[in-house]
């Protein structure tokens, strides 16, 4: 160690790798691991269309028998169907694999070792395991969307389709945040809760727009799991009802649940004792 | 599970039976009530998908001028409120922990124990499902307050619904075994387990009611297992269900465990034969 203000420049270390060059790394090794199992492609794509004809299904038995569903039509509702499978998609890509990594790491003690290398353990644990072939369920919910629209009873502008990403890169954070939070309970906890299950039950719950639901249930799950925000956002963007006003909401609860999952991650990290060595 | 393997069925049959099951039951049930706030968690998120549900019926109810098909929105909520409850009961794990146990070598440490892997399994879920049963009974009357169902039960009913939803877990769990031993044969049963569940979300009753489904799927759904391991014992129980559908029912359930049986028995004994593992 040096005890002079400078920092001695270490000539044979290699320097510590940008965040961004850790990530892009991470995203490359994700991806060749991915492509050695070429199979899993052909079955990821039966699973996204299985998945998204169950969907669909509940469409077309609802609107069989109603028109509108509170002032949501059979278009708009498909439209939100897209969403829902585009959301989930990145979900399962980017978010769930590797938190659900990170948590058994935190009980195995293993994390020592994503702890101990030079870059921000936060990132590092966000862009490992990343299921790249999950990325078919956005196709699929993409072309969802694609064939509701023309139907939609407003006309898509420019702005409409520009919102519409932005809403649903803000959702995707909102949702990133949600499972950080819950994936730092493993600090806390000796076992966290199944995340693959709350995985499961909550996109369940936020397959809908809330705005279908009574009051006290969208004031629920747009407090308690700002999840339906993710997937309302983008689906009230592209059907043009999303006012400036949501949109501004939507900013501020993006930023907060940043805030608030970054805090909970640095107090955990604190917390976090190792179970090895 | 390690007192599991003393017990031997050969010697005594049914009193080791029922000693087998004890124990494995209380095993299961004793590690779900370890992690009980886990347990609880799962058990009151698992009731968001029939309540999204619900919601989306009764809206639409309501909006045809108050039912739909004859489903008023309180008869949504009793089939819901049931559903949940049904659910929690006969949710037995997945044919993929088969395919892990063959493909990690576990299976080993089940061949070496004197009774069918199977077996402990059943115990397993059965204790499980009595657990969360027992910790839905908050959640299902946080239910009932909030959605007002509209059942038409009645003793026999409920004695006959008991039976069907007992039948129902043990169809389920062997059912999930059978496809999952189909992991002797193929690496991945993901493609297999995929297209079931599928049709299984469609043919049950899980998504919807199936009185409300287009008749050739009712059809369909009648020759199918998965109507009989969910959609009936919620049938059973909301009413009104004449005798001779309760005795249908019975008879269907009593008829695919049957002949789940043997098949089981028949992949069983060829697919063990050519399972191999190193160590385990």
């Amino acid at each position: 160690m040096s005890s002079g203000d400078q920092p001695v420049p270490r000539p044979g270390r290699p320097r510590i790798p940008h965040g961004a060059t850790v990530a892009a790394v991470h995203l490359r090794v994700s991806f060749l691991n991915e492509l050695q199992y070429r199979s899993n492609f052909f079955l990821q794509i039966m699973q996204s269309v299985l998945q998204a004809v169950s969907g669909l299904v509940v469409v077309a038995l609802v609107f069989a028998k109603t028109t509108e569903l509170n002032g949501w039509d059979r278009s708009e509702l498909l439209a939100a169907v897209g969403v829902f499978t585009v959301v989930g998609g990145i979900l399962r890509t980017f978010v769930q694999p590797p938190l659900s990594k990170m948590v058994d790491e935190v009980q195995e003690g293993s994390f020592d070792f994503t702890l101990s290398r030079p870059v921000d353990a936060q990132l590092l644990v966000s862009v490992r395991e990343i299921s790249m072939w999950q990325l078919i369920d956005v196709a699929v919910g993409m072309i969802i969307i694609a064939v509701a629209t023309p139907d939609l009873p407003s006309e898509l502008s420019i702005t409409d389709i520009a919102v519409f990403l932005v809403m649903l890169a803000a959702g995707a954070v909102i949702a990133y945040c949600l499972w950080l939070a819950l994936a730092c309970s493993a600090f806390w906890v000796v076992k966290p809760p199944y995340m693959d299950n709350l995985f499961y039950y909550v996109a369940r719950a936020a397959q809908y727009p809330i705005s279908i639901y009574p009051t006290w249930l969208r004031i629920s799950l747009t407090t308690l799991i700002p999840l339906g925000i993710a997937v309302t956002a983008p689906a009230e963007a592209i059907t043009s009802r999303l006012s400036w006003a949501t949109a501004a909401t939507i900013a501020a609860v993006t930023l907060a649940c940043v805030a608030i999952s970054r805090t909970l991650w640095t107090r955990g990290v604190r917390r976090y004792s190792g179970a090895s060595s | 599970m390690a007192d599991v393997a003393a017990v031997r069925p050969a010697e005594g049959a049914i009193r080791s039976w029922v000693a087998l099951y004890r124990s494995v039951i209380r095993n299961s049930m004793m590690n779900s009530l370890q992690y009980r706030a886990n347990t609880l968690v799962d058990t009151v998120l698992m009731a968001a998908e029939p309540v999204v549900y619900l919601m989306v019926w009764q809206i639409v109810a309501r909006e045809q001028g108050g039912e739909v098909d004859g489903f008023t929105p309180g008869r949504f909520a009793a089939y819901y409120v049931t559903w949940a409850l049904v659910r929690t009961f006969t949710q037995t794990g997945n044919p993929k922990n088969w395919e892990r146990a063959i493909q990690e070598g576990r299976m080993s440490g089940l061949l070496m124990r004197p009774i069918h892997p199977v077996h402990q399994d059943l115990g397993l879920w059965l204790g499980f499902g009595a657990v969360r049963a027992a910790m839905w009974i908050p959640v299902g009357a946080v239910l009932f307050v909030a959605f007002r169902p509209d059942y038409d039960t009645n003793l026999l009913q409920m004695a006959v619904f008991a039976v069907a939803i007992a039948m129902a877990m043990i169809i389920r769990t062997l059912l999930n075994a059978l496809v999952g031993f189909a992991a002797f044969w193929v690496i991945k049963i993901g493609a297999i387990t995929s297209v079931l569940s599928t049709v299984e979300l469609l043919t049950s009753g899980r998504l919807v009611p199936l009185e409300l489904m287009p008749a050739w799927a009712q059809d369909i759904s009648w020759a199918l297992p998965f109507r009989w391991a969910f959609s009936f014992p919620i049938e059973v129980l909301i009413g009104p269900v004449s005798t001779i559908e309760m005795l249908t029912g019975l008879a269907m359930q009593a008829g695919w465990l049957a002949g789940i049986c043997v098949l089981l028995r028949l992949v069983w004994s060829r697919g063990v034969r050519r399972y191999s593992a190193v160590g385990g």
